[in-house]
């Protein structure tokens, strides 16, 4: 029964995971470098949904709208501002630049909203039980959150021509540049489609704990372990890592002490880069 | 500030600067000589300074250690175990993409501070480890002082002469093609493999020399914004590649960072509460100023043919690319 | 529409290569409407160097590019592709996790019409990518992978399709196989400059062709009379 409720757990933590994932991967695979403001970025959009929230009283679904749309302005601002100048000059200068956004974004969240634990909605909800499975209304609204996500994410990429660009550029910048795709647009809509499912990952990672400044600093690395298991590039190769990743961090306190979750995650994606380093998917279409 | 307070502050600046700026050394051979990526420095450091404190501290029933030996043991000690460490995940990680040697070595220096904090037994947990003795149990703040400056100055001599020795050629060659240098294999991943170990041992006993001067750690030391965005802002700003650059860089970042300081004090009531935050976000703005406006830092290397000509032929195909 | 003799392509004293260091130095090279050119020569000669610099991937630093009469000198290959140029790389020259039709429709992406009609003429040649037209392109064998390439690359309706050895790592049936779509491809009327190793079997289906040299011209004559003469044969198709 235990080993349920982990499972439940694990696909809740794993959806939040795949969210920021799929974010993560294309940055990776349409600009070929690991984006290390992302797990920040997620704390941005959470936090200004929060605002919504608090000041105008807004359902939070509602909030996620103009959180969405700022995470991603400020995610197109951030890469012309710094990473798109860097870019010409070496590509690793790009990861120590991120690094320092990372900081940058998540000092501003704590000069804006201060450094002290917050909720979107307090008091308590009353979880429901279903064959001794413990399941919170929250949780069913990430994981609902995230089905219609990914159910987007798939139209976007599968049939739209900037979804099928984005697609290509991962796969191949060069052949998609003679090709005709026009890179700098393909860049800039990335970031907006990285930044909308960032602000969408801090706000369920919000609602199913709360909000602190470090939530999505210490996200990241089972973030970018879900990006690499599925294989850096693969959107679905994304989801597919974020619930595994997920899994594998609950299933772990059945053999060792909780507070090392973040090291599975952590063994998990050093295992894969050496056995495996294009990620499960490697060689499947999708 | 009276004379004797100015004294004082000015042995202390001296004294951290100096640690900061064996771990910029430190850095420069991984990344400046090597393009070995680290994001972890902050773990090495943490490393060095828990092995130097447990064995140079006096016993303590609470947690494991505590054989009150010399710090010369502690300084040995902590370059070991964290040249130790660099090795066993460089061996599984640097034959990597920088990217994923970035991702590996953060993730490596989280995962030491989540040991520090849970494995009590041996490291204190989240209080830390007090009484940390002095070098010779000296009171006198000077001993400690010479002692860092003899640290970097053997360091910046070991540094120079690896740059300039057949090991640092073939680092920059290295470092300068990694793609070429990926497909030759196993001798190129030794040489990285070297210099990566070489400067976590080096950022080990940074932490050995901290852990004596502060005489308390904890894991709140050793978070990424100290222990490792710092020394990057250092070792960018004065120029990686050069060792001079490294600890100008040093230097003047931590005047920067130190008198920030003042700057914050001046800050409205609310927003003084922030200090802190504040500070990351103008060390982190001049951060990218750097690498928008001088990439090579105030020093930039000095050995023009490797990597002026790549620079800009690179930067010429992207243009043309893009 | 231009004058009948204006070729379609038109590289003139061109030098260039990378930044500074020129690999291609003074080379002419001419593809008349409807012609089958090939490019062969040793290796390291430039050959694929000099198509590249045609496309704008690599840069000219003296001479000159035209497009049927047109100045196209390091115009950048996104640019080039509006103009009619297509090229085929010679390797990673497909999008590995996309289907087949997706690899289309991406070479299809500056057109604003409908594709669909050209996509069916690309299926009539290679009736296979219709088979397999939901399959992963990384998937796919060799041969199958360049039908893909070709067919990428044909979806604008080029006027002038550039190869980059389309045979290079095809098994031997394969071979034969590619220097008959070619020929498919030059019947409906595209113009083609290839670099091709299996010089022989290249200059049995080209019109005409260039031998390279150390970033040089070395000769210039129809495909037939280059095949036929025995210095060319000995220094550069490896014997007769």
């Amino acid at each position: 029964m235990e080993f349920l409720q982990l499972t439940y757990n694990g696909l809740v933590l794993g959806s939040i995971l795949a969210l920021g994932a799929i974010g993560v991967t294309m940055i990776f695979g349409v600009l070929r470098f690991a984006h290390f403001a992302h797990g920040d970025l997620m704390t941005v959009g959470a936090y200004v949904a929060l605002t919504f929230v608090h000041w105008l009283a807004w359902p939070i679904w509602l909030a996620a709208l103009p959180a969405i749309a700022v995470t991603s302005i400020l995610a197109v601002v951030l890469d012309q501002l710094f990473y798109r100048r860097l870019r010409r000059v070496a590509p690793v200068i790009l990861l120590i630049s991120s690094f320092a956004t990372a900081l940058m974004l998540r000092a501003l969240v704590q000069i804006i909203w201060g450094p002290d634990n917050q909720v979107y909605a307090t008091g308590i909800s009353i979880p429901y039980r279903i064959a001794g499975l413990v399941i919170t209304p929250d949780s069913l609204k990430v994981l609902g959150a995230t089905a219609l996500m990914v159910v987007v994410v798939h139209l976007f990429l599968a049939h739209t021509k900037m979804g099928k660009s984005m697609r290509a550029m991962s796969d191949n910048v060069d052949l998609a540049r003679i090709s005709g795709v026009p890179v700098k647009r393909v860049i800039f809509w990335t970031w907006v489609f990285a930044g909308a499912l960032t602000a969408v990952a801090g706000i369920l990672l919000g609602v199913d704990t709360r909000l602190i400044p470090t939530m999505g600093w210490n996200i990241l690395l089972p973030i970018f372990a879900a990006a690499i298991l599925g294989g850096v590039g693969r959107p679905y190769g994304a989801v597919l890592g974020g619930l595994i990743i997920g899994l594998a961090m609950n299933y772990s306190v059945l053999f060792m002490p909780s507070a090392y979750k973040l090291a599975v995650a952590f063994i998990i994606m050093i295992a894969v880069l050496i056995l495996r380093p294009q990620g499960l998917l490697k060689g499947i279409s999708l | 500030m009276n004379y004797l307070g100015f004294y004082h502050y000015g042995i202390y600046f001296l004294t951290t600067a100096g640690i900061f700026g064996v771990m910029a050394l430190a850095l420069n051979i991984q990344w400046g000589l090597s393009g070995v990526f680290n994001l972890g420095i902050a773990g090495f450091f943490a490393v060095g300074a828990y092995a130097s404190a447990l064995m140079t501290g006096a016993p303590d029933p609470e947690h494991w250690g505590g054989f009150a030996l010399p710090l010369i043991v502690g300084i040995v000690a902590a370059m070991l175990t964290s040249g130790l460490v660099a090795f066993v995940i460089g061996a599984a990680t640097i034959r990597l993409r920088s990217d994923y040697l970035a991702i590996a070595t953060l993730g490596i220096a989280e995962i030491i501070r989540l040991v520090i904090k849970n494995e009590g037994e041996i490291t204190g947990g989240v209080r830390g480890l007090t009484g940390i003795p002095s070098p010779f149990n000296s009171d006198n703040q000077l001993v400690m002082l010479a002692i860092v400056l003899i640290a970097v100055v053997v360091l910046y001599w070991l540094a120079d002469r690896a740059r300039i020795s057949p090991w640092g050629r073939v680092l920059r060659g290295i470092r300068e093609n990694e793609d070429a240098a990926m497909a030759a294999g196993k001798y190129v991943t030794r040489f990285r493999l070297e210099a990566f170990v070489v400067g976590a041992a080096f950022m080990g006993l940074a932490g050995a020399l901290y852990a004596s001067f502060i005489g308390f750690i904890s894991p709140e030391a050793f978070k990424p914004v100290y222990g490792t965005f710092l020394i990057w802002v250092m070792l960018i700003a004065g120029g990686s590649g050069n060792n001079v650059g490294a600890l100008v860089g040093t230097f003047l970042v931590w005047l920067v960072w130190s008198f920030s300081s003042l700057l914050t004090d001046l800050l409205p009531g609310g927003l003084a509460t922030q200090a802190g935050a504040v500070r990351i976000l103008l060390i982190g703005l001049l951060l990218q100023v750097i690498l928008l406006a001088r990439p090579e830092g105030l020093f930039p290397e000095k050995s023009p043919p490797l990597i002026g000509r790549s620079r800009k032929t690179r930067g010429d195909i992207q243009q043309k690319h893009s | 529409m231009s004058d009948n003799n204006q070729p379609v392509l038109d590289i003139r004293a061109v030098s260039g290569g990378y930044g500074d260091i020129n690999i291609l130095e003074d080379v002419d090279l001419k593809v008349h409407a409807g012609e089958v050119v090939v490019i062969v020569g040793p290796n390291g000669a430039g050959k694929s160097t000099l198509m590249k610099a045609a496309f704008g991937l690599v840069q000219v630093n003296a001479g000159e590019v035209l497009l049927s009469g047109e100045k196209i000198t390091n115009i950048s290959p996104d640019r080039l592709v509006h103009k009619g140029m297509s090229y085929v790389p010679q390797e990673r020259n497909v999008f590995p996790t996309m289907s087949v039709q997706e690899n289309l429709e991406l070479g299809a992406y500056i057109r604003k019409d409908d594709a669909r009609a050209q996509m069916d003429r690309i299926f009539d040649l290679f009736p296979k990518l219709k088979e397999r037209r939901k399959q992963a392109a990384g998937l796919m064998s060799g041969g199958e992978r360049q039908m893909v390439a070709m067919g990428r690359a044909l979806m604008i309706e080029p006027t002038l399709l550039m190869l980059d050895e389309p045979t290079a790592g095809l098994a031997p049936a394969y071979v034969h196989q590619v220097f008959d779509w070619i020929r498919a491809i030059n019947d409906q009327g595209v113009s083609i400059l290839m670099v091709e190793q299996n010089a022989k079997q290249a200059l049995r289906i080209a019109n005409r062709g260039y031998v390279l040299a150390t970033g040089r011209n070395r000769h210039e004559d129809t495909g037939e009379r280059l095949l036929a003469d025995p210095e060319i044969a000995d220094m550069f198709l490896g014997g007769r």
